[in-house]
Order: C-alpha cells, then structure tokens, then sequence
C-alpha cells in the first residue's frame, strides 16, 4: 500500500518541513502520494507534484482549511486512510496538533517525532529529551508518523510530475474557530531551515542585548534562537527557543553565546555539524558537545567576532 | 457558568535527572532515581487552581494513571490545590491512546467542563494524549495553550506555534494542553501539603473501566545516542574565524 503525507504549508509554499518528511516517506514505501488541505493553495500542489518520488497530490481547497484547524482536517484524513499503510506529517506544531486526532479515530498509536526508518514497521526516535533513542516495532496495521525533519535530507523539488486531483469537501466540524494569528515578521531565515543559527541563553543579561546577536546574525544570515532560560526570563518569544520543549535544530554552524548546556538544550541542537560555544564558565556543560570553545566575556567576544565577520567577507 | 476541571497528572522522572540506559538495552534505569510530576502537568495544575481562586472553576479533580507511587504525584496536585483525586492503579505500560481511553471513561462518568493537561510528559515525549483524548470525545482541542480566556461557555485558547502564536475560539467542553508561557506553577506551602494528606483519594483499575491494556509500540532496543568527539578550545576569536572559515568551510 501507499505512503501518503500530510503537506504544511502556508497557502502559498510548501514548508521546507514537507520536503524532509516526503523523503522519509520514500524510505517506507516508493509510491508516496501527497494531500495539500487550504484556501488558495494551488501553488503549493504544484511544488509538491513537482518533488522527486511523488506519485499523486491531493488537493483540499475550500476557506474552512485556510487555518489548519485539526478538528477539520482529521477526518478528510481518515476517510482517505483505508488506501495508505502509513501516514506521515512533519513533527512540526503543525503536525503534532493534528496527527494525534487522526490516530485515535483510526484506533491506533502514533509514532511520534522519528528519525530513522529501519523498515515499514520498525523505527527510531527519541525519548528522555534526546538522552536515549528508543527502536519500537508497531503492531497496528496502520501507522501514524511524525517526522523528526532534521534527521531527513530535503526531497528534491525539481524532477517530478504527479498528477494534481481535487477533493470536493467543506465540512465544518464546528467545533474550533480560528480568531487571529501573530506571526514574527523577520526577514532572517527559520529556525528550522537555516544554515547557520546564533543563540542567546541567560548570559545574556537582557532582552535588548539579543542587538548584539542581530548584528552577527544579519552578516552571516543566520536564524536567532534562545535557550530556555532566556525565553522563561522574558528576554525573547517562545518561537526562538531551542530545545526539548521548543524546536529541534541541525544546522550547519550553531552558535551558542551565554548558554551553559542543560539537558534539555543540548536535545534540540546536539545533532547540528559544527557547534561553537561561547561562555564564562569553562566547566559549563555546553562545551562538552561544543567542537570550538571560547572561555571568555560574551560582551567583549561578540563585538569582536562581529568584526572579524567584516574581514572575511571583505 | 462554574467549571469542573479535569486534570491529569503524570509521574515522570524529575526533569534535572541525567538518566542512563540499562546495560541489557531494555529501558532507562529508574532505580533509585528522583521522580516527580511531569512539568507540563504541573502548569495544568496551576492553571486549574487560578481558574477556581477567580471563582471560575469550583472543583478541580487530578487523575493518575501508573503504580502505587503515582499517588504522591496525585498528593502534590491536591497541594497545589485539587480538591479530589483519582488513581488508575497498574504496573503495566499504558502507551498515549489506551490512557485517553481511560481519561474519557473519566470524563463520561464525572462530567468536567474543561481538561487541562501537559503537551507532553518528559519521558516519552509523545506529545498525543491531549489531542488524541479530545478526538475520542468529540471536543475541541487547544493544544500548546500559552493563554486562556474564559467566557461563560466560550474560551479562547492563544497556541504557540512555529512562527509565533494563534488564538483559536472554542466552546465548552474541550481539551487544553499547556505550553511553557501559560504562568509559573507556584510551590505548595506546608499546611497545604499537610491539608492535602486529607483530601480524598479513589482508587481504581484499568480492568474497573473495562480496558485492556495493550503495548501497541513494542520496545526492541534501547540505546545511548552516540557521543560526540570531545572539541577544542580556541583562544581567540581570530583563531575561531580561521577555524569555521578555512577548515570547517561554514562561514
């Protein structure tokens, strides 16, 4: 049977998450198919007809989709599932609002937040913030997935051509209204997606020095997160929190500036490829995972670095 | 309108604790080890107990499901300020869909308004019981709640999600899982936790609700994640530019 993968998107393009979670799909099983649920989001069911392995995508375009509602989308899901062994979402605030839904009317568990596929029934994911990997096996003949995305290379979105079918539907269920949104504008680039991120834990003393962090980020394109210390003090919003209770990260270059390491830390950035630490205290347990350290005053390190950034790019 | 207030609570490892993995791969080694109540749970608590000091709400009831000692989790929940408990006695493994099946004969048997619960607990991370539980009943669900404001029989229910936040209306009953943000859960003061020695205590078993307990996920191995090779201190941030840009290539 068929893979199929539950597309976040913003009714104008497909989140980068889509792309992880499309290639584990195609670990599980080569026929993937796709379904796109939003107002106005043609767009994004041709860049997802267009991703490699993809071999059909669904569309579900009808205003009472525009915000995601879980109590909405969910059955349109299980009224498709009876043709699929397995669905997957990105374990994104996205997925994991709605895919718990899904398996429980479906009556079966859900495998959350994978990393690896071992195959169609048996995979990996964290457990204990990231501590220890638990290998299960599910018995259910259907399986509920979301995907760790940054264990998972982005499909690529130029080689295919699936075709596009449309799902007449608009059931309300009536049950949540969506009231307003505030979304950060920024120009930087996600947490999630970017290829450098710079942090700011409790060293860093206040809200309004993350200015310095700005600086460096903007010169390098870097993505801002905090640690949760810094979130908990007031210094910046929940969203740039890095870590078990916030967003899993596994950039190129991590950048961690006055963050000592806690555990549930470390969960969110341990698998990035480079990881430089910037701290005061030598014995600070962010050094442990760190490949470069340096011991020193972050208020005299980051103006510094912000310079020598000048140099190299001139 | 006055609320009944579900809420449940989850014994965890306490979240300072560095766990380890058995020699024989089987599981975590909780010998020993410091538990405490799910931290998640614990804003779910105090949530609950600001909802009925604003007379909101007139009784909380905190549920556990898992052995005998769940009953301190339950103690700690009634100091903070729950006005009953419930105790699912097992010794077995219930995984997130079979203790949403437990919750909801809960809920048909003692009609709370509202369940105000942990995103996730801890240990396994699941992040599922909330939304999985308001399916099973048909409810709304407010998940990764940062703020609640509640009207009669209308709450809205502010979300973070990525990218920041979203206020989503619903009306009573539902579901509410707790985020971070949504306040800072108080201590309980010592003739709080000697009132709560009091308070009552039901004890049941799964087998009373008619379900049977089944580990759909079976664990084959449990495993250390790999270590990382010890880096190296730099001295300068000359010396660290030199690095990311001519070895390391990512800058």
């Amino acid at each position: 049977m068929s893979v199929l993968v539950l597309i976040e998107h913003d009714n104008k393009n497909v989140k980068g998450s889509s792309l992880n979670t499309i290639t584990a799909a195609k670990k599980i099983d080569k026929s993937v198919h796709a379904i796109v649920l939003g107002e106005n989001c043609s767009k994004v069911a041709d860049q997802i007809s267009k991703c490699e392995g993809i071999e059909e995508v669904f569309i579900v375009d009808n205003n009472i989709y525009k915000n995601h509602i879980a109590e909405n989308i969910a059955p349109i899901i299980v009224e498709l599932a009876s043709k699929y062994s397995h669905i997957l979402a990105p374990s994104s605030t996205f997925g994991k609002n709605i895919m718990p839904r899904i398996a429980a009317l479906l009556d079966v568990a859900q495998i959350s937040d994978i990393m690896s596929v071992e195959n169609s029934d048996t995979f990996i994911r964290p457990i204990y913030a990231g501590n220890a990997n638990l290998k299960l096996q599910s018995i259910d003949s259907k399986k509920i997935i979301t995907v760790r995305t940054t264990n998972f290379v982005a499909t690529k979105t130029d080689r295919g051509n699936a075709k596009i079918t449309k799902i007449d539907k608009k059931e309300d269920a009536g049950l949540s209204k969506f009231v307003k949104n505030e979304l950060n504008k920024s120009d930087r680039p996600e947490l999630t997606a970017a290829r450098i991120i710079i942090s700011g834990g409790r060293g860093m003393e206040s809200g309004k020095n993350f200015n310095l962090l700005e600086e460096i980020a903007d010169k390098l394109k870097a993505a801002i997160g905090a640690s949760r210390a810094a979130v908990d003090a007031g210094f910046v919003p929940n969203d740039y929190q890095v870590g078990q209770t916030g967003k899993v990260v596994a950039p190129e270059l991590y950048i961690a500036v006055g963050i000592s390491g806690a555990i549930q830390h470390l969960a969110g950035m341990k698998d990035s490829k480079i990881i430089v630490a910037i701290n005061k205290d030598e014995d600070a347990p962010i050094f442990q995972v760190a490949d470069y350290g340096i011991v020193g005053d972050l208020f005299k390190i980051l103006p510094e670095l912000s310079k020598e950034l000048d140099k190299i790019k001139s | 309108m006055i609320m009944k207030i579900l809420v449940p609570v989850k014994r965890v490892v306490d979240f300072n604790v560095k766990i380890k993995v058995k020699s024989d791969n089987s599981g975590v080694d909780l010998e020993n080890t410091k538990m405490s109540m799910n931290p998640f749970d614990e804003i779910a608590v105090e949530e609950a107990v600001k909802l009925k000091e604003k007379k909101i709400c007139d009784e909380i009831i905190a549920i556990s499901i898992g052995s005998a000692k769940s009953e301190e989790t339950l103690r700690t929940a009634l100091a903070i300020g729950a006005d009953k408990g419930i105790l699912i006695e097992t010794e077995e493994e219930v995984q997130p869909l079979e203790v949403a099946k437990i919750l909801k004969e809960i809920i048909k048997k003692n009609n709370p308004d509202l369940v105000l619960m942990g995103k996730q607990a801890i240990d396994d991370d699941s992040n599922q019981t909330g939304q999985m539980l308001a399916a099973l009943l048909g409810w709304p669900q407010g998940t990764f709640a940062s703020k609640l404001e509640i009207n009669g029989k209308k709450i809205n229910v502010t979300r973070e999600i990525d990218g920041g936040l979203e206020t989503l209306g619903m009306e009573l009953p539902a579901i509410v899982t707790t985020d971070l943000r949504l306040n800072e859960p108080r201590y309980a003061s010592l003739p709080n936790i000697m009132k709560a020695k009091q308070k009552p205590i039901e004890k049941i078993t799964p087998g009373d609700l008619n379900i049977e307990i089944k580990q759909r996920l079976k664990t084959l191995k449990v495993t250390e994640p790999p270590k990382k090779e010890t880096g190296i201190k730099v001295d300068s941030v000359q010396e660290l530019i030199s690095k990311l840009h001519e070895k390391e290539k990512v800058i």
